[in-house]
């Protein structure tokens, strides 16, 4: 039972009745769509989806415990002159404010978690398909090696978003379970009221998924390069951890702008009034330019190599 | 089957066969083209940009300093908000995780209380290295708001009325105070007295008398000229460069980027005459002459922020003193871009000035001034502008120095690209804007 069997099954009926001369486009969305059934039916998927919802969780219950005895969470260390050098962003705020919850969770999934999970699906695009062997009967579908990894790729992102969305929900739940709500000020000192905090909050939500963009496309890349899905897999997680190590190291600091982790951090820009547009601008491009260059090489990979399995 | 047929005779067929076929070698190369062609494009589109977009000075009326130091003088901007970079490099050695350690042990030591992460005067001193992006927000003389970028974290101070707040978003604290006029210690209100002093309070001379006084008093020591025009923050900017004449200062120049339609200073530069890149660099990367949003100036801790009260510290105003001292520096040239130049330039010139009631003696004059301290090194503060480094772990800085002697008998130097220190072995220390050839020939003379 191969995708392409789905695939053609899901297509037949909107061919018989109109017949177009041209490829039908629903004929693309139906590949991506059993491939998005296929993927999310897949046991690894779901449990990694666990792993993501259950950070905020932790992290909820532990500022609930930390702060139970009345102190605030960070802030209130040693000397404190540092200025909460501990723990993720916003984690300071959350006993205040259970919307904060999402921005800290975010912030603590972001650095590996997220990108993690989105290398292992990404990793196993092609690679597992052709470790699997079922690489080939997909080709044997008239849909094209192009069009394939597009829907590959549409797949990966669509898991970007599904991720990024199960921990901002997960976060806002426990929030709202453990903390209270209301009005939140933003980082520059600004009131903004519960309503504009959601929407921030979502928008905050949809630019760490835009973030993984980059990491998407080199995975799906790593991905064309091996018929072993664990080897890309282990290639795409590792060179992420390489690269945020990269990232820490400060005589490399005229590199550092065109890794695809440097500007993560800038969704915090959204909390600020008014919005601190320049490192969110940069991130997205950066990630365009990875999702253009790693899209292309994989793209010249996947439809001039030579299917084997 | 269908499928086949329809792929066939769409227009994606030769895509399609072209895939399905075992590609040619040359055809495998023009694939890999692709990706080349991505990266190609994107180099050239940074290396080019910048390129092109840095050319093409505006092109404005010619005008003289004099004409426009009154233009600066005449500006009555009391609206703006903008985002201001500044870059530091002092050649101090980065402080790096040291900067933390050393404001709760060192310099705010005097009291538990005023570790406070939202303390004014603690922040200042990050400020010495690097490059931190700022913003601004002016209305009038009662609204102000500065505010410092960090990563994923802001620190600001807001100035709405009577009432100070420093709010620092990473801890969550807050610091409180009031702003009488009259108190003129923290850090924080300098720059917004001196806004209130500027630009409207000297009612009395005209901005053309406050002019060509300034240039007077200047004359015989600095050379003040126009050099041709710049475009900062997208905005048409005539350059005003000031330069010492005498030989042996540390500064090179100092250039003002003043706005051609408000006369506001934009930017900031002060290059140190070793050459190299500049020792800051302040300047407005983004600035709007249009009134902020009310909901700017207004800040309410919400419930669960640690709030530090002014009176707090007040038990420590002694080392308080020193601090702020240390911050005023760098105050000042925040207040260049509040629009008193002026009176910084005056300040920086005779940068000894307010010292002189703390038992220091200046030797020389304008810009080779230089500061002289008796009270032996231990334990005192050595001066305004070193007490960065110096003041606080003067022990450690030893590594730093380098052994001088001359008839003054031998001590050693401490140098940054802008500020020297000659400290001798018999306790005296020598500090200005200078070389060290200059300093050694001053103790040599005190002798």
């Amino acid at each position: 039972m191969s995708q392409a069997e789905q695939a053609e099954t899901e297509a037949a009926p909107p061919r018989t009745q109109k017949a177009p001369p041209r490829p039908n486009p629903l004929w693309t969305l139906s590949l991506f769509r059993s491939e998005l059934a296929i993927t999310f039916r897949r046991w690894r998927t779901l449990a990694l989806l666990a792993v993501l919802a259950a950070v905020p969780i932790v992290v909820g219950i532990a500022v609930k415990i930390e702060t139970s005895d009345g102190s605030s969470a960070a802030g209130g260390g040693p000397g404190g002159g540092g200025g909460g050098g501990g723990g993720p962003a916003f984690i300071s705020q959350i006993s205040n404010n259970g919307l904060f919850l999402v921005f800290t969770a975010l912030a603590a999934t972001l650095p590996f978690f997220l990108p993690m999970a989105i290398g292992v699906i990404a990793g196993d695009a092609i690679a597992g398909e052709s470790s699997a062997g079922t690489l080939r009967y997909l080709l044997v579908a008239p849909a094209g090696r192009t069009r394939l990894l597009l829907t590959k790729y549409a797949t990966t992102l669509t898991f970007c978003l599904v991720a990024t969305l199960v921990v901002a929900i997960s976060a806002l739940t426990v929030g709202a379970f453990l903390f209270p709500l209301g009005d939140l000020m933003t980082i520059s000192g600004t009131s903004i009221s519960f309503a504009e905090g959601l929407g921030r909050a979502l928008l905050i939500a949809l630019v760490v998924a835009a973030s993984l963009i980059g990491v998407a496309a080199l995975g799906l890349f790593i991905s064309t390069l091996t018929s072993s899905g664990i080897a890309a897999m282990a290639t795409t997680v590792g060179l992420l951890i390489t690269v945020q190590i990269l990232d820490q190291i400060p005589q490399l600091s005229a590199l550092q702008p065109y890794f695809f982790s440097h500007y993560w951090l800038s969704f915090a820009d959204l909390m600020r009034e008014p919005v601190y547009w320049d490192d969110l601008v940069k991130n997205l491009g950066i990630q365009a330019l990875y999702a253009a260059v790693f899209g292309a090489a994989a793209w010249a990979r996947f439809t001039t190599k030579d299917i084997t399995a | 089957m269908a499928p086949y047929e329809e792929a066939k005779a769409g227009n994606r067929i030769e895509a399609g066969n072209e895939a399905e076929d075992a590609p040619s070698r040359g055809r495998k190369a023009a694939r890999y083209a692709a990706p080349a062609v991505v990266i190609g494009l994107t180099v050239a589109t940074i290396g080019l940009v910048p390129a092109f977009a840095g050319s093409g000075d505006p092109d404005l009326p010619k005008i003289s300093a004099q004409e426009l130091i009154e233009k600066i003088a005449a500006s009555d901007v009391q609206q703006l908000s903008g985002t201001v970079k500044i870059s530091t490099d002092l050649g101090l050695p980065d402080l790096g995780g040291l900067e933390s350690g050393l404001l709760s042990g060192g310099l705010g030591g005097g009291s538990d209380d005023s570790g406070s992460a939202a303390d004014p005067s603690a922040k200042l001193l990050e400020l010495a290295t690097g490059t931190h992006t700022v913003r601004v927000a002016v209305d009038g003389p009662d609204k102000q708001k500065l505010s410092l970028l960090e990563k994923a974290a802001e620190y600001s101070v807001i100035h709405n009325g009577d009432e100070v707040w420093a709010y620092d978003s990473a801890s969550n604290e807050a610091y409180h105070a009031t702003a009488p006029a009259s108190e003129s210690g923290k850090g924080e209100d300098k720059g917004e007295d001196k806004d209130r002093i500027l630009p409207g309070d000297d009612a009395s001379a005209t901005p053309g008398q406050l002019a060509e006084e300034a240039l007077k008093a200047v004359d015989d020591t600095t050379s003040v000229t126009v050099d041709g025009t710049a475009q900062v923050a997208g905005r048409d900017a005539y350059k005003l460069v000031i330069t010492p004449k005498a030989s042996g200062s540390t500064v090179g120049a100092i250039s003002i980027a003043v706005d051609s339609k408000t006369g506001t200073p934009l930017k900031f530069t002060l290059t140190p005459a070793s050459g190299g890149a500049a020792v800051v660099d302040v300047g407005f990367v983004d600035v709007d002459f249009g009134k902020p949003a009310a909901s700017t100036f207004d800040f309410t801790p919400p419930k669960g922020t640690k709030v530090t009260e002014e009176g707090g510290t007040k038990a420590s105003e002694d080392t308080d003193k020193a601090e702020n001292k240390a911050g005023e520096d760098f105050a000042k040239d925040f207040d260049k871009e509040f629009g008193e130049d002026l009176k910084g330039l005056e300040g920086h010139e005779g940068a000894p000035d307010g010292l002189e009631d703390d038992g220091v003696k200046v030797i020389g004059e304008g810009w080779n001034s230089i500061a002289m301290f008796d009270s032996g090194m231990e334990g005192g503060v050595p001066s305004a502008e070193s007490s960065p480094d110096a003041g606080a772990f003067g022990g450690f800085l030893d590594s730093f120095g380098d052994k001088a002697s001359g008839d003054f008998g031998s001590g050693t130097v401490f140098k940054t690209r802008l500020i020297n220190a000659l400290m001798t072995d018999d306790g005296k220390l020598y500090v200005g804007a200078v070389t060290k050839d200059a300093l050694v020939k001053a103790a040599n003379a005190q002798q």
